[in-house]
């Protein structure tokens, strides 16, 4: 083994450091270095590959879409790569005219080659993106995708010139801006990627600190894993001048007590996350820098359908209406979140239809009408994991529903992946899990209770459902359209394939140094407009 | 010397090792205040929860409201947090349960694991590290670097494989024992699934053991008195348990006074793996890991079971010396 | 002595080869592969993203390529990180070494004299307080100290941080955090041995003689009464390298312990395959630094 390789570090580390009285914090203020937690080491970099929010929060600062997220208007899009844009009358065809002094952070000019060399690539079947279906809306997208077609010239995507994008849908999707604030729209740097493989070539480290070039307010310094990634300031970014910060520094602080000590200890400027259990601490001894926000998604819990157990509605209705969300909010989870009485969590003009209530009365009336009293218990297992707070979540469900039902509930907890494994495969009798949002759209909650979807994992499906959903998709006006995803909506609770329990809110802290960072439900924060100033 | 000794031994005969042992260790008072500590913890665990369950309301709620020994299950989410009461005497968790009770229910697991487990990991190991240490140098080799591989595996990967494969089994054994032997449900839940967590550890627990239990044979069998022995033509067999394993016990009772607690806190991890303690039952461990997220906010729910399970490894810690000076064979009177 | 390490490096090579076959297979036991995960994925892609990383192959196909390609000095790349297994290792391994080395320092210089003292002073106050103070590192686990030390000392401290891994300053709570039950565990073994040698006649015989209790103690009694601890410190420095996780993420240093737990939650094959290779290679090797102190300090092995 290299053994002077591995020590050199220990004995170039300077044995004192300076000490001075300033709070660290307020160095970093100054020298406008943010400092974030970001729960975790990232899956990677590259934005075709990754699938997550903590990779999302870095990717971010890095690269850029042809649209940006508005830093206080939730459902604003701004100009990114594309200075502006147009859409025919059915929003099936979109044009994007690129920004004229765009460019990479190495210097080379973005064209409208790196949008359609990106969305070759994350669409190539070879290339196997685990996210490609975000790509899906773009006509034969997903054809191409499974190998169907094999021109990409067919595919949906035209370069005008150099600096006009035309982008052809498969329906009309008013919501395209919003889309192309996604990660897997973004432009990866032709030049670049060529330079380390091929279009296809995974594994290549194209992403590695020496040789990754971003076309964002950031470009990448350094990448030391489980320690920090940190991002500097791109000189080459065509509205340089916006951006504030000199330099982000991410933090993959995975311990959500480790993360709130470092804040109360002036070490960061941003938490990720706070634990249920020092949500009220916090709230009571850091007021100024308490953040409570709505967060896009939401909790539930499964039922698997294809069990005898839970065939009867009654039942699965019965279990839901036992089940005293504002308590379980108020005492378990503690981040003032919202009752959920659907899949759906508020946005912009959609309301969800208020299915899911608490009502301990016809609860156990309901079951007793199925058949079941205390002689004969209806017994089935709660799946849950073992993320922090998950038993008790999950033993709070339990006293619940023995309390006011004649049933006989065990709890059984899975580590992550076998638990994400028992779900897939159905091997489950009820469960507790959630999604979050990927854009701000109903359809994100809703698609994936089709029949066959690889999220769905409950076994439910419902025709009827489907067809609702697919006259959505080609619906043109806007209230016809949210009137027909609320149908279905209501259709699929009516069913109670889930419990719905809460919507989500992120409740962090953030120092008060931080300027112009607003809440947004999507939590992508546009680092080109964050200020830092005592 | 110490053949002179064993010949002593022999004359007196062994009855009288026993109860010499018993007489030195009766002299030493930490021994003795530490064996009363422990009869005392047992007995609340196993003796007060029995006493307190007799004639105890049926509906849980009356019982929680009226009864003075609570249900250890019974949530109650609109009383969280409540501090030590005459109602309940150490307060309540972060659902509302009473602490006291779950403590002594906790404390029936966690001493059940830390014993069991124990007793399973110190007779593999012995057995194991006193045959490798004795045998002939290929066998010794071969039987080192088994446990050198055992070792090595990665543990959490090993316990995800063991709850998956006993997963299915539980059940049956569940039901098995519900319906044909019928036992209680409650009963079967709790303790049922103890079992495999008992395989787990003590599988795991003995690769140390093992080490020592050599190293110490090793140790031993070079010294005068057992060269005298085979000098004398006894069996290899003989050596070993009249003469090697009677010196080796203080100084595994020591270790093994050790290795309880990490028994008792693997307990902790493994059950939030799905091998172990079934929710919403506690053991000690978990009650330290769910009251260490609580230490800034309700110290409470860390400091109780903290002071409970030390105070009772220093007991088993001072009782174990005891033991090892008063097992000793070399010891003096002095 | 120069045979019995070139025997004993034979069969740890022996070892680490069983270790890694048996690994190789009992991680593709567990549920779930690399690309499972909270979203689910079209059936296409992860076949795809499997063929990548051989994994539709048998399993000793797969054994095959892995080990052809560690002959050549890669560890492969990891199917969860876009990284090098080799060089997320290089990136951690440096603080799991600065931080195995403090906390040994931490726990023999606790331990040792601990034990010392506590033995030579039996049944007084000193050994019960030695020891009792040794039962506390023993029974507060690290999820206790690692939290009470940052928010209560770090916070208090000027130079010290609750986290991070910066300056040298940073190694001192994560160091004591993970080398109090180690110097526990070192105290009462050293006790333990140091009260079998004091009643062995060669120290009755040098007391007998006259010899001052200096010399008695720290020429006699020492050499024989730190074997047992020597014996635990070898595989303990392994462990510490290795099973820091718990105080990695107290602490957020980037050390190896966190791999053998993420790697193991997240499938990451190739990536647990590493730490797993440098565990087994980091036990022979300190099993042979143990047995050769053990020869070295204890003259009638010597003869073996």
């Amino acid at each position: 083994m290299r053994l002077a390789f591995i020590l050199s570090p220990a004995l170039l580390m300077p044995f004192l450091s300076s000490c001075d009285k300033e709070s660290p914090i307020d160095k970093y203020t100054e020298k406008k270095i943010l400092i974030v937690g970001n729960s975790n080491e990232p899956a990677g970099l590259d934005p075709q590959i990754v699938t997550g929010v903590i990779e999302s929060n870095i990717i971010t600062s890095l690269f850029e879409g042809l649209c940006v997220q508005h830093p206080s208007d939730s459902g604003g899009s701004m100009p990114g790569a594309a200075a502006r844009w147009d859409a025919n009358e059915d929003f099936t065809e979109w044009t994007f005219h690129l920004q004229k002094n765009g460019k990479w952070s190495d210097g080379m000019p973005v064209t409208t080659a790196d949008f359609l060399f990106a969305y070759e690539r994350i669409l190539s079947p070879d290339f196997a993106a685990k996210y490609s279906s975000m790509l899906y809306y773009i006509k034969n997208g997903e054809k191409f995708n499974k190998g169907e077609l094999k021109d990409f010239s067919e595919v949906g995507v035209k370069a005008i010139d150099d600096h006009t994008l035309k982008i052809f849908l498969r329906a009309p999707i008013p919501f395209l801006p919003h889309l192309t604030k996604h990660y897997t729209w973004y432009p990866v740097p032709k030049h670049t990627v060529l330079a380390h493989g091929t279009m296809t070539e995974r594994n290549t480290y194209w992403t590695a600190p020496e040789s990754m070039v971003s076309n964002g307010p950031f470009k990448l310094e350094t990448w030391k894993f489980n320690d920090r990634i940190e991002v500097i300031r791109n000189p080459h970014y065509w509205d340089a001048d916006t951006v504030k910060l000199n330099a982000i520094r991410y933090l993959p602080i995975g311990n959500k007590y480790t993360e709130a000590r470092m804040f109360f200890n002036d070490q960061m400027h941003v938490t990720e996350r706070l634990a249920p259990e020092m949500i009220g601490y916090c709230r009571e001894r850091y007021p100024e820098e308490f953040r409570q926000e709505v967060y896009l998604g939401c909790d539930f819990i499964r039922f698997n359908m294809t069990l005898e157990k839970f065939k009867d509605v009654r039942v699965r209705k019965a279990l839901s209406l036992a089940i005293d969300r504002q308590l379980i909010i108020d005492k378990v989870t503690k981040g003032g979140e919202e009752p959920a009485q659907g899949i759906v969590s508020p946005m912009g003009e959609y309301k969800t239809a208020g299915i899911a209530k608490h009502n301990a009365e016809q609860a156990s009336q309901l079951i007793e009408e199925a058949g079941y009293s205390d002689s004969n218990k209806l017994k089935f297992t709660l799946l849950t994991t073992d993320r922090d707070g998950a038993k008790t979540y999950a033993e709070a469900f339990q006293d619940m529903w023995q309390k006011i039902l004649p049933v006989e509930v065990s709890i059984e907890q899975r580590e992550w992946k076998s638990y994400q494994d028992m779900m897939s495969k159905l091997g489950y009798e009820m469960t507790t899990g959630g999604w979050i949002g990927d854009y701000p759209d109903p359809t994100t909650f809703l698609d994936m209770w089709k029949k066959g979807d690889g999220n769905n994992r409950t076994g439910w499906h419902s025709e009827e459902y489907e067809k609702l959903l697919g006259k959505a998709e080609l619906a043109t006006d806007p209230a016809e359209r949210i009137r027909l995803l609320r149908q279905a909506e209501t259709l699929f609770l009516n069913e109670h394939p889930i419990v719905p329990i809460y919507w989500h809110t992120s409740v962090y802290l953030l120092h008060d140094s931080v300027k112009n960072w607003h809440p947004l439900p999507l939590r992508n924060q546009p680092y080109k407009f964050i200020d830092l100033k005592k | 010397m110490p053949t002179e000794k064993n010949a002593a031994k022999d004359v007196i005969k062994g009855q009288s090792l026993w109860s010499d042992a018993w007489l030195r260790l009766k002299k030493n008072h930490m021994a003795v205040i530490s064996m009363a500590v422990l009869a005392l913890i047992f007995l609340l665990c196993f003796i007060l929860p029995a006493i307190g369950n007799f004639n105890a309301p049926e509906d849980p709620a009356i019982r929680a409201a009226e009864h003075w020994f609570k249900n250890p299950n019974y949530q109650n989410l609109n009383n969280t947090f409540a501090p030590p009461s005459g109602h309940h005497w150490l307060g309540t968790d972060q659902s509302g349960r009473d602490l006291f009770s779950r403590l002594l229910y906790g404390g029936q697991i966690s001493l059940l694991v830390g014993l069991v487990a124990t007793t399973i990991s110190v007779i593999v190991g012995v057995a194991y590290g006193a045959i490798a240490g004795y045998s002939s140098e290929r066998t010794d080799s071969l039987m080192m670097r088994i446990v050198d591989i055992l070792y090595g595996l990665p543990f959490l990967v090993l316990v995800i494989l063991f709850s998956l494969l006993i997963s299915e089994h539980m059940k049956e054994l569940s039901e098995f024992l519900i319906n044909d032997w019928k036992w209680e449900s409650v009963f079967v839940n709790k303790y049922a699934n103890l079992i495999p967590l008992f395989i787990a550890i003590g599988a795991l627990g003995w690769l140390t053991m093992a080490r020592v239990a050599r190293a110490q044979v090793m140790n031993i069998k070079k010294q005068d008195f057992v060269e005298a022995a085979v000098s004398l033509g006894l069996k290899k067999s003989t050596i070993l348990t009249r003469h090697i394993l009677p010196n080796m016990i203080g100084p595994m009772i020591v270790y093994t006074t050790l290795t309880v607690p990490s028994f008792i806190l693997t307990e902790a991890t493994l059950s939030y793996l799905g091998v172990g303690v079934q929710s919403p039952n506690s053991s000690w461990g978990i009650l330290l890991q769910e009251g260490s997220r609580y230490m800034e906010t309700n110290a409470r729910l860390l400091i109780v079971p903290s002071i409970v399970f030390s105070l009772t490894l220093f007991a088993l810690n001072f009782l174990g010396d005891g033991l090892r000076d008063a097992l000793d064979p070399k010891a003096s009177k002095d | 002595m120069l045979r019995i390490i070139i025997s004993r490096l034979t069969q740890g090579i022996l070892v680490i080869f069983c270790l890694l076959a048996i690994t190789f297979v009992l991680i593709r036991l567990m549920p779930g592969d690399p690309f499972t995960g909270e979203k689910s994925h079209a059936a296409h892609i992860i076949e795809k993203n499997r063929e990548n990383f051989s994994l539709d192959k048998p399993i000793p196909i797969q054994f095959g390529v892995y080990l052809t390609k560690l002959t050549q000095g890669d560890m492969g790349d990891s199917p969860t990180r876009e990284q090098k297994v080799s060089t997320i290792i290089k990136h951690s391994f440096p603080a799991s070494l600065i931080l195995g080395i403090c906390s040994m320092i931490v726990a023999i210089c606790i331990g040792i004299p601990a034990g010392v003292i506590a033995a030579l002073k039996k049944n007084s106050l000193i050994d019960y307080g030695t020891m009792v103070i040794a039962m506390i590192g023993i029974s507060i686990p690290s999820f206790v100290i690692g939290p009470l030390l940052a928010s209560y000392v770090a916070m208090n401290v000027p130079l010290l941080k609750v986290a991070g891994w910066g300056d040298p300053f940073d190694w001192i709570l994560p160091s004591i955090t993970l080398g109090a039950m180690t110097g526990a565990y070192i105290a009462r073994i050293t006790r333990g041995g140091m009260l079998e040698v004091i009643n062995q006649d060669y120290i009755r015989t040098a007391k007998a003689k006259g010899v001052s209790q200096f010399n008695l103690i720290f020429k006699h009694a020492i050499r024989g009464g730190i074997i047992p601890a020597v014996a635990y410190v070898g595989p303990a420095f392994a462990m510490l390298l290795t099973g820091s996780f718990v105080v990695e993420t107290i602490f957020q240093i980037p050390g190896m312990g966190q791999h053998f737990v993420t790697a193991t939650k997240d499938r990451d094959y190739f990536l647990l395959q590493g730490v797993v290779l440098l565990f087994g290679t980091l036990i022979v090797l300190a099993n042979l630094a143990a047995d050769i102190a053990l020869v070295l300090l204890n003259p009638r092995l010597r003869e073996a």
